[in-house]
């Protein structure tokens, strides 16, 4: 099992999913230098969060123009695991490798924070170690995470289960006081119909360990590994 | 002077008359007027520091730690297992009084690159800020913590700390000090230094425009109507630029070919190539029609003092570029080979074939003619303070302890920190909100905290004190998290030093310092000062902002300021005195500003330190918060607000003859709220009466009140009300 980490330039969460997959879950690990086509045999690609092109235009608008992305499409319409977290799940919406668009936070202020999120859904190989109705405390870092999309495809979106994480109460609650950044429904993460392309919001990649405020980031990249290792969720 | 020099053409350059008579003298003829540009800028207080550079030469500068004194792009110290930290603070004060967003952001970029020349990743970011009260002084503390947030969220680096006051005084002449620590391997240090003869000049980064001409000279100069004018000496930032110019230098780093690196700043290519050749004891040779442009029509004036951001200046060994080349071009950016480095001891500017400047290296860097100046206290007399008219007894000390917290000054900086990144790096251990920030060494154990810290009232009232309480605050800050300090940055923030009154800060605050950072063992690797801080001709309060680090061997040994669990003890180290001068409860109660700041025991406070750090590596403690503005019981509140649980206290009875007021919010220093399990108690006084400290038992953790039994209890709940602030949720 290899998971590959896409660097644009203007990428800076790459460096802190490789951490976590090599150093704390003990996997292989590849970086996709955005010019090349390459992916180098990767079982799982992470488009990671960070600034891409400098946000120029919008947020991964220029991205979804690069080599790396041609590859990245074809190894997602082939049932590839693709997991976009934060500018990645910005840059898969603009590559239309998922619905919707991330617009301005309404607070139209960048916002750090904690966030507590409720599972939607635990049939992805991406949440298969997590339960349903699950609450995982992950922190958003964005200017631009407020998920939206017209009423036509968000109505699909619910219909066909597509929605994998909510902003919520600490006690799983989904309410508006709970949504940081103006999501629609309270959408934190999507997932395309075949559920192999995963979009969020939040970092998982930050609360891996204990000592940096928690691991349930971790169960979602354990997930991952467990589901092509073959230990049963 | 001759009739091409005028006098309007010495204003524009910030020179004196004198000083121009120097320069002839130096070069033994008039110099022409590209000459003057770069002589003058470098000339410039904000280059040549030729007001403070006989005070700095007073502050400590080596310690066994130190790999890198004063001098170089950042200071750099050793922390262990060969890992080395640079870092710098520095202030860009005045472009963000005129242009607060881009004048905050490119300070954040400047440090940033101040800490990459030196070969390191830059890990983390503070940033120190002042400005007038709000609402009033409300866009520019919008625009600047805009700024700051948008470069530094973009760059990827996380803001982990810094403070945020509100004072009169800084209204029209906010500060702002954005400090930056990084990361190298103390092998791979980089140096500024342009040497061998041959060797070339490597320009990396932004193509250089007319932005940010006599920023430098700016800088120098009191603000007045007449500044708005010069927003054009208000650079524009390009983070997205940045950051590909730090990734370019990290896949750099330690290359063979590199024989140095240098962060083009305050006076750009002029003070660039002049620092890097007076470093490695060289010339320079400039070709100006080399440096790619962004605009057309630049004289070679213009080139020399332009001060386009995100640009960098390698030097490559001869015949080696193209080793270093295929790097840059991998991250896009430009890198054009704009001269080379000479023996002739001159920095010599070419144009279009024909010698455009030639000056003596050691002119530009070392030429400005100190300046003495006579100092004399100010009259401090409107600031006296008797206590005997002052109430003992608070009127309602819950009263008091609620609008202390809710305070601009003291209360949450909650709503400012969530605009920056704070974990991007995997790293932060602690995050903003407590004494000092924590950053870990990935694939270590070791953890580098670290803080910014001035009270500026302090300052003002007695600068000697007020300088050595800011270095002993910064301590307790570092400490109270478990690390040791190690290592200082200062930017020193003073008004015009034309000023007697100023000039006699000055001189008070450095002997301060000096006097402080030897007792505590602590020297001062870098910095940065700015004058003038001045408008209409107030001066701001000296500001002396200390940036420390420290360093804790095992990082999950670490403590937090909020109390842990319920049922532990609460302690505090040090004795309370009658410490109300210069106090935020005699400012909020009384509306009075004024007395003596808080005497400050350096070998007490030295004592308290060694105490905490060795309850701190024997596990003994939970939780450590230094006590400082609001005194005991607003450190007291500030535990419970973290730790999310109340404490419950016997009744705090009287102790000597210390005021009631001043015992629960004096500002005495050399103090520390703990809280330790129970079992701990025996070894905590026995470690208390070996470092002779004196600790008392305060109450016990838990609860959902902070009390005094019999005397009040205050709800967590209005607590975490009343320290949510002013601020907009």
């Amino acid at each position: 099992m290899k998971f590959g980490v896409v660097v644009f330039p203007g990428t800076w969460s790459d460096r802190d999913c490789g951490w976590v997959v090599t150093e704390v879950l003990g996997a292989e690990l590849e970086y996709l230098w955005h010019k090349d086509r390459d992916l180098k045999g990767c079982d799982c690609v992470i488009l990671p969060g960070g600034f891409s092109y400098g946000d120029h235009l919008r947020t991964g608008a220029i991205a979804r123009f690069s080599p790396v992305m041609e590859s990245v499409t074809r190894f997602a319409a082939h049932g590839g695991l693709v997991w976009g977290i934060c500018n990645g799940f910005q840059v898969l919406c603009e590559s239309g490798l998922l619905p919707g668009a991330l617009i301005r936070n309404d607070s139209c202020e960048f916002r750090c924070a904690w966030t507590d999120l409720v599972v939607e859904r635990d049939d992805t190989l991406f949440t298969a170690g997590t339960a349903k109705r699950d609450v995982l405390r992950l922190p958003i870092s964005h200017g631009e995470g407020n998920y939206f999309a017209d009423p036509a495809t968000l109505s699909l979106l619910e219909q066909r289960n597509q929605v994998v994480f909510r902003y919520c109460q600490p006690d799983g609650l989904v309410v508006p006081a709970a949504n940081p950044n103006g999501s629609l429904h309270n959408i934190a993460g999507i997932v395309n119909r075949e559920g192999n392309v995963l979009g969020m919001m939040p970092h998982p990649e930050r609360c891996a360990e204990a000592e940096l405020g928690g691991t349930d980031g971790l169960k979602l990249f354990r997930s991952v590994l467990d589901s092509f290792t073959g230990v049963p969720a | 002077m001759t009739a091409t020099i005028s006098a309007k053409l010495l204003k524009e350059v910030a020179l004196t008359e004198a000083e121009y008579r120097t320069i002839v003298e130096l070069l033994g003829r008039e110099p022409n007027e590209v000459e003057l540009g770069m002589i003058g800028v470098l000339w410039s207080e904000h280059c040549s520091y030729k007001t403070s550079k006989p005070f700095l030469r007073r502050l400590p500068s080596t310690g066994s730690r130190v790999l890198q004194g004063p001098g170089e792009n950042a200071g750099v110290v050793d922390v262990g297992e060969g890992w080395a930290v640079a870092f710098k603070i520095e202030s860009h004060n005045h472009p963000s009084a005129i242009e607060p967003y881009e004048g905050a952001a490119t300070g954040v970029g400047g440090i940033l690159r101040d800490v990459a020349a030196m070969g390191a990743r830059p890990v983390a970011i503070l940033d120190s800020l002042r400005f007038g009260p709000l609402p009033a002084s409300a866009h520019l503390f919008e625009g600047v913590v805009a700024g700051i947030g948008g470069y530094g969220n973009c760059v990827g680096v996380p803001t982990v700390g810094g403070e945020v006051y509100f004072e009169d005084c800084y209204a029209d002449n906010p500060l702002v000090n954005a400090m930056c620590v990084g990361l190298v391997r103390a092998d791979s240090l980089q140096r500024a230094r342009a040497e061998g003869p041959g060797n070339l000049l490597l320009l990396v980064g932004a193509d250089t425009g007319r932005d940010g001409i006599h920023g430098a000279s700016f800088a120098s100069l009191e603000l007045d109507e007449s500044s708005e004018e010069r927003r054009p000496a208000v650079q524009v930032g390009n983070p997205f630029l940045e950051k590909c110019l730090i990734e370019a230098l990290q896949e750099l780093g330690g290359h063979p070919a590199v024989v140095g690196v240098q962060d083009l700043g305050a006076a750009g290519l002029t003070s660039a190539v002049a620092e890097a050749a007076s470093r490695g004891g060289a010339g320079a040779l400039v070709v100006v029609d080399q440096v790619p442009r962004r605009e057309s029509g630049m004289t070679p004036y213009e080139v020399m003092l332009s001060e386009s951001q995100e640009r960098m200046l390698v030097v490559v060994e001869r015949g080696r570029q193209a080793e270093v080349l295929p790097i840059f071009e991998k991250w896009d950016l430009h890198a054009a080979v704009i001269g080379e480095v000479t023996g002739d001891g001159h920095l010599t500017v070419e144009a279009q074939g024909r010698v455009a400047a030639r000056i003596p290296v050691e002119v530009l860097t070392d030429g400005a003619p100190v300046r003495t100046l006579v100092g004399r206290a100010p009259d401090l007399s409107r600031r006296r303070l008797d206590l005997a008219t002052i109430p003992a007894e608070p009127a309602s000390i819950p009263g008091s302890l609620l609008k202390l917290l809710a305070h601009p000054n003291l209360c949450s900086r909650g709503t400012v920190f969530r605009r920056y990144d704070q974990q991007v790096g995997n790293a932060t251990v602690i995050a903003p909100g407590g004494d000092a920030a924590m950053v870990r060494i990935n694939g270590t154990t070791i953890g580098i905290a670290m803080t910014t810290d001035c009270n500026g009232r302090y300052c003002e009232l007695d600068p000697y004190l007020g300088a050595q309480i800011a270095i002993a605050e910064a301590a307790r800050n570092i400490v109270a998290t478990g690390a040791r300090p190690v290592a200082i940055t200062d930017c020193l923030n003073f008004g015009n030093p034309d000023k007697p009154e100023v000039y006699w800060q000055l001189e008070e605050t450095t002997s301060g310092l000096a006097n402080a950072c030897r007792a505590l063992d602590l020297p001062i690797v870098s910095g940065n000062v700015s004058l003038y801080n001045d408008t209409d001709g107030r001066s701001i309060f000296p500001t002396p902002v200390i940036g420390m680090i420290g360093v804790i061997e095992d990082y999950r040994k670490c403590l937090g300021a909020g109390f842990k669990g319920d049922g532990d003890f609460v302690l505090v180290v040090g004795l309370a005195g009658d410490d109300l001068g210069g106090s935020r409860y005699l400012e909020v109660e009384h509306g009075h500003f004024g007395g003596r700041p808080p005497e400050v025991d350096l070998l007490g406070e030295r004592a308290a330190h060694e105490f905490v750090l060795a309850a701190v590596g024997g596990g003994h403690l939970h939780s450590a918060h230094d006590l400082s503005e609001g005194g005991m019981l607003v450190a007291l509140a500030e535990s419970c607000i973290l730790g999310g649980r109340g404490v419950r206290c016997p009744p705090l009875g009287s102790q000597g003859d210390v005021r009631t007021d001043a015992l629960y919010f004096g500002e005495t220093q050399g103090r520390f709220l703990l809280s330790a399990p129970s079992r701990s108690m025996p070894e905590l006084q026995n470690l208390a009466r070996r470092h002779r400290v004196d600790i008392q038992l305060l109450g016990l953790t838990g609860g959902a009140n902070l009390e005094f039994e019999g005397e009040f209890s205050i709800p967590l709940a209005d607590l975490e009300r009343a320290h949510r602030g002013p601020f907009k949720d």
